[in-house]
């Protein structure tokens, strides 16, 4: 029989999804939409982590807190998204490698 | 029962999240991460977090991840030259993933916190989550609440703000000046007696 999950477990899962989203920036090095992908990645592991302390400390805040990085993390998205296209627009690329107009 | 859907939501999070990041077409990558926030949802209502639950499904995959579709979408892109040096990044990139996991691993299984098993009974004492989250959120945090509101606006405007083009050559209508026509600009009077002559 599996053990029942205690914090650990959850935390574990947390801390895998982030390495998996560090994963992602390493190897899409290139892509800016599997980067942002990534990130959404990154603050998920963070939100599950948040939500399974609220869970076991007995404590709402931390869905609080989930509020917040989901509030801020959609307006990332969108502006990340935006900033891609202007990009695209100029440049017909969206290799990062193409980024060095400010290069001096 | 609760534990075995918590290993297989686990196991399908982190499954879609490695197609998120080896799939060869970004479509398919957006595609697994909407399947990602659906486990991600299921986890959190078998934490008891009822709202965030419902809020994931519908701002990410509602949302988010339809705006990610278009902008896949919209933009053609060459996948061959984005795919140069994934393999030349793997092996660095699973080091920094394993060793960060490993850390992370061994400080939660010793730690005393880790142990710690879910309290009986819900959060919210006898309210729903909702409600409980709605009570915190416009006493206690108020002001957080207000703040995030505004980022919330000047994220609108920007985005509206860096994607909006003006071109010249399309044809609009340009209403200031059809308002503000006089009959002078648009009828001429013609004496046809004076030019029958």
């Amino acid at each position: 029989m599996m053990a029942a999950p205690t914090l650990a477990s959850w935390l574990i899962l947390g801390a895998l999804l982030f390495s998996i989203g560090v994963t992602g920036i390493f190897l899409n090095r290139k892509n800016v939409i599997i980067l942002l992908m990534a990130i959404e990645l990154l603050l998920l592991a963070v939100n599950i982590n948040l939500v399974a302390f609220s869970r076991y400390l007995g404590n709402l805040q931390g869905q609080i807190f989930v509020f917040f990085v989901l509030t801020v993390a959609a307006a990332e998205a969108a502006i990340g998204l935006a900033i891609l296209v202007v990009y695209f627009r100029n440049r017909h690329s969206i290799n990062v490698d193409d980024i060095d107009e400010l290069r001096g | 029962m609760t534990t075995v859907l918590f290993y297989v939501f686990s196991a399908i999070l982190l499954g879609s999240a490695v197609l998120v990041i080896t799939a060869r077409n970004p479509v398919y990558s957006a595609l697994y991460l909407v399947l990602a926030f659906f486990s991600a949802a299921a986890l959190f209502l078998l934490l008891g977090a009822e709202f965030l639950g419902l809020i994931l499904i519908l701002v990410y995959v509602g949302a988010v991840m339809v705006l990610f579709l278009f902008v896949v979408m919209m933009l053609d892109i060459n996948l061959a030259r984005l795919r140069e040096g994934f393999l030349r990044y793997l092996p660095l990139g699973l080091a920094v993933a394993l060793v960060g996991v490993l850390e992370l691993s061994a400080v939660f299984w010793t730690a005393p916190l880790g142990r710690l098993t879910a309290p009986a009974g819900s959060l919210s004492h006898g309210t729903s989550n909702t409600r409980a989250l709605g009570t915190l959120l416009y006493t206690h945090y108020l002001y957080p609440f207000e703040i995030a509101a505004t980022i919330l606006l000047v994220a609108i405007i920007a985005a509206i703000a860096l994607t909006l083009r003006r071109r010249p050559e399309t044809r609009t209508q340009a209403i200031g000046e059809q308002l503000a026509v006089q009959v002078r600009d648009r009828l001429r009077m013609v004496d046809l007696r004076e030019s029958g002559k």
